[in-house]
């Protein structure tokens, strides 16, 4: 047993950490807040050149056949970073979504592409009425002579407005089980009938929604097998969860080392405010929810490595991670008193961010149902 | 005991609902009202609707009803500024006078000049002039008595170099009223003084910024050389800590913040009875009932607790403790009831006013933002929890 990285991840943990310190200032997360894209592509290209966005690909796509708990160090470091841009969907979500369940052909079309950052593929999910359960996929996918055309709408889609492809959740019949009618299909989001609208978050995320009317899609563009789908659903799902927690990992102890600072500078009264009790106490209790948090999400991670079946795992991660980082959060603002209260002040970026990341790819109450259902029946 | 008003608080408080009932729009929300935090007043948010609906109050006299009728009030009785500052926050009316009411005129009519009565106290009451309060400081916040913004004699004039942070509204207001040190020689709450000056004087710059709910109100404001002349002291020089300590007692209940959280809860479970999601209404969720039944409850003791002290200043006690426990429990209740109310929309909850799909047009969505400021605002929730346990209780420090 050893919870420890290994020597290259901790070489990874440094790289990224350098590199995303120079090339992702708070700048640059600020600009994106406001640009139309949301995300660099210069960044996005440079990247590529290192092998992040192909990291958990095989080389025989380009990529650098890493595992979970590597992807987990990159990601804390993103999260730390508070990195713009889509790679949670596209270089976690997707490329695995199409590793495991695509068609030779699927692979070679998009793989590669995701790899070397020529191509944006984001999970389309969501919709108004409900989430996590197959019966709210309501976006109905026709089946005729040509292949499919999708009718529907859906919610919180990723930086759909610079994907190249969506995976999208249809339902191409009523089903005989409840998780029975679901099909994942590629959809080329440039498809005439695609209309696009970012939804305007907390977190000036980029998050979208996607109107699709009489879209066409090909038979030879189903992911998985028809009907069978809500199960690739699910596994996404619980991909985002993961990678999610990994990264508000980062953020959170970011925001926990900001305000240990902080509390060391801060003279009030004649002496550093964290000489205070009061404070100390949230200090304190700021490091043992980061420690659990990275623990929960090492365990999911490490099983995803190993192909372990790690569902319960994420479920856990993403609960937990979401609470502790939102209680770091908490007692970070509070110590820094007015400063927290700023646009000007970097800790509120954490704030609005960590606000989407605790709904992403699904909340506390989504996961602790799950891990009812599995303790309770 | 008597937890019931007089039936003339009561016909008050009818007259009050009435003229709300007839002023405001049938679906205003008041986005930029306080229960959630400090951080939300802003025009862009009341639109034109603040204008008009104030010059309403003003027409009244109510939002300087608490003032003696010397200086233009009505001498209201604690339960009748309660009830109008209860059924106010309660529709989410627009807030008005801000500091000049509450804070600035009384302080004017215990330690002002006649001068300054005169120049000054009309104004509010009609309404006609606001002031921003220069007191934190980058390096002066909770510990406010060790402000460095120097104010010096020379001849009959004051020159005043320093700055000042996180002043709300300073970029609008007319006048500044400022906390800065007259004495360096002396320990250090016994050297400051209470100005007011026009925001215009030659030397006086003002740097809005934006806070986290997108509204700009703080500023940082800088005084280079700020020449002002004597009668820009208010009281006795070196006398400012202590004057800023002591002042009218008005209503001080903090019953603004429950009846707003009272409305907003009401706003949420309306929402909850009409929205469907995962296959059935909110309002059926078993883990949201639990919730939601919490902070009914909370909000309840919350009332209760603002009560209690409206009947102790009735009797002419002090509330200085009570009222540490009504901000303390308020704010953090607060806190509870924005995040209740953006977790209950589930990923809806975290679209802002700009987004079609945003519940409520964002109100808890801006609630969950703003509300990081109640604990921070007006005494921060670890000098509140100071002052009642070293102070009220005692304990040694
Ligand atoms: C929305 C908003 C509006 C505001 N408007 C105005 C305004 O119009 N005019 C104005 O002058 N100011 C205004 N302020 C500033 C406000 O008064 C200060 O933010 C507040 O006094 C706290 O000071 P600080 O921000 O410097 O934090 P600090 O005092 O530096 O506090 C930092 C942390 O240390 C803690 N701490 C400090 N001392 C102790 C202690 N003895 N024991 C335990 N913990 C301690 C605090 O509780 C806090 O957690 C506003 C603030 C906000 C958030």
């Amino acid at each position: 047993m050893d919870l420890g990285l290994n020597e290259t991840q901790e070489i990874l943990k440094k790289t990224a950490r350098d590199f995303l310190e120079s090339e992702c200032p708070k700048s640059l997360v600020r600009a994106m807040e406001e640009d139309v894209k949301g995300y660099s592509p210069e960044l996005w290209r440079k990247m590529a050149e290192l092998g992040w966005l192909g990291l958990l690909l095989p080389a025989e796509y380009g990529g650098a056949g890493g595992d979970w708990v590597d992807a987990a160090v990159l990601l804390e470091e993103m999260g730390r970073a508070l990195l713009p841009g889509p790679f949670i969907p596209t270089a976690v979500v997707a490329a695995l979504a199409i590793l495991e369940a695509g068609t030779p052909v699927q692979k070679d079309k998009h793989l590669s592409g995701i790899a070397n950052g020529d191509t944006i593929i984001s999970p389309a999910i969501l919709e108004p009425e409900g989430a996590f359960s197959a019966r709210f996929i309501q976006a109905r996918a026709a089946e005729d002579a040509a292949g499919y055309v999708i009718d529907g709408v859906k919610l919180f889609v990723p930086d759909a407005n610079v994907a190249d492809y969506l995976l999208a959740a249809v339902r191409t019949s009523d089903g005989v089980g409840s998780d029975d009618g679901v099909t994942v299909l590629i959809v080329d989001a440039r498809s005439e009938g695609i209309e696009v609208t970012p939804l305007v978050t907390v977190a000036a995320d980029n998050q979208c929604e996607v109107a699709l009317k009489g879209v066409r899609v090909s038979r030879a563009d189903v992911l998985g097998q028809v009907d069978q789908g809500w199960r690739l659903v699910r596994q996404m799902q619980m991909h985002g969860a993961a990678a999610t927690s990994a990264s508000m990992v980062g953020g959170a102890e970011r925001v926990f080392e900001m305000a240990v600072s902080y509390a060391k500078e801060r003279v009030q009264f004649g002496r550093p405010i964290g000489s205070f009790q009061a404070i100390q106490h949230k200090c304190a209790d700021m490091l043992v929810d980061v420690d659990g948090a990275r623990f929960i999400t090492y365990q999911a991670v490490w099983k995803l490595s190993e192909g372990l079946d790690g569902e319960a795992d994420a479920a856990m991660a993403k609960s937990w991670v979401g609470d502790a980082y939102r209680r770091v959060l908490a007692h970070s603002n509070q110590i820094h008193g007015g400063l927290a209260f700023s646009k000007e002040f970097d800790l509120g970026l954490y704030f609005r961010r960590a606000r989407a990341a605790e709904f992403a790819y699904g909340d506390g109450v989504v996961h602790r149902d799950a891990i009812a259902r599995q303790i309770l029946g | 005991m008597d937890f019931g008003l007089d039936p003339e608080d009561e016909l008050f408080r009818q007259e009050v609902r009435a003229f709300l009932d007839r002023e405001l729009p049938a679906d205003w929300l008041g986005m930029s009202v306080s229960w959630a935090g400090y951080g939300a007043a802003s025009g862009e948010l009341e639109g034109p609707v603040r204008q008009t609906f104030y010059k309403k109050l003003i027409k009244r006299g109510w939002p300087t009803m608490a003032w003696p009728k010397a200086y233009g009030g009505q001498d209201a009785s604690f339960t009748h500024q309660y009830v109008y500052n209860e059924e106010m926050a309660y529709r989410g009316a627009p807030e008005s006078g801000g500091i000049a009411v509450t804070y600035v005129g009384p302080a004017i009519m215990v330690h002002g000049s006649e001068e300054h009565k005169k120049k000054f106290l009309g104004g509010i009451v009609r309404g006609e002039i606001s002031f921003a309060q220069g007191f934190s400081e980058p390096g002066a916040g909770s510990d406010l008595a060790s402000v460095t913004t120097r104010a010096v004699r020379d001849g009959y004039d004051y020159i005043i170099n320093g700055q000042k942070t996180f002043t709300s509204g300073a970029h609008l207001a007319d006048y500044i009223w400022l906390l800065a040190r007259t004495n360096a020689d002396v320990p250090k709450h016994k050297g400051l003084s209470m100005f007011v000056f026009p925001m215009k004087t030659p030397g006086v710059t003002s740097r809005p910024f934006l806070n986290i709910c997108d509204v700009l109100s703080f500023n940082d404001v800088y005084f280079d050389n700020v020449r002002v002349p004597q009668d820009a002291l208010v009281g006795e020089e070196d006398k400012g800590w202590y004057q800023a300590m002591t002042g009218l007692d008005f209503e001080r209940s903090g019953v603004a913040r429950f009846a707003g959280c009272r409305r907003a809860m009401e706003l949420l479970v309306r929402y909850m009875k009409e929205t469907k999601w995962n296959g059935r209404y909110l309002a059926e969720d078993p883990l949201a009932r639990e919730r939601v039944a919490e902070t009914a409850v909370d909000i309840e003791v919350g009332r209760l607790m603002a009560l209690r002290i409206i009947s102790m200043q009735t009797r002419r006690m002090s509330v200085s403790n009570a009222s540490s426990v009504s901000k303390l429990y308020g704010s953090e209740l607060s806190q509870r009831l924005a995040r209740l109310g953006a977790d209950v929309m589930g990923p809806f909850g975290t679209l802002t006013r700009r987004s079609k799909w945003a519940p409520l047009s964002g109100f808890f969505e801006l609630a969950y933002r703003n509300s990081v400021s109640a604990t921070l605002g007006a005494g921060t929730s670890e000098i509140q929890r100071n002052i009642l346990a070293q102070r009220g209780l005692g304990l040694p420090r």
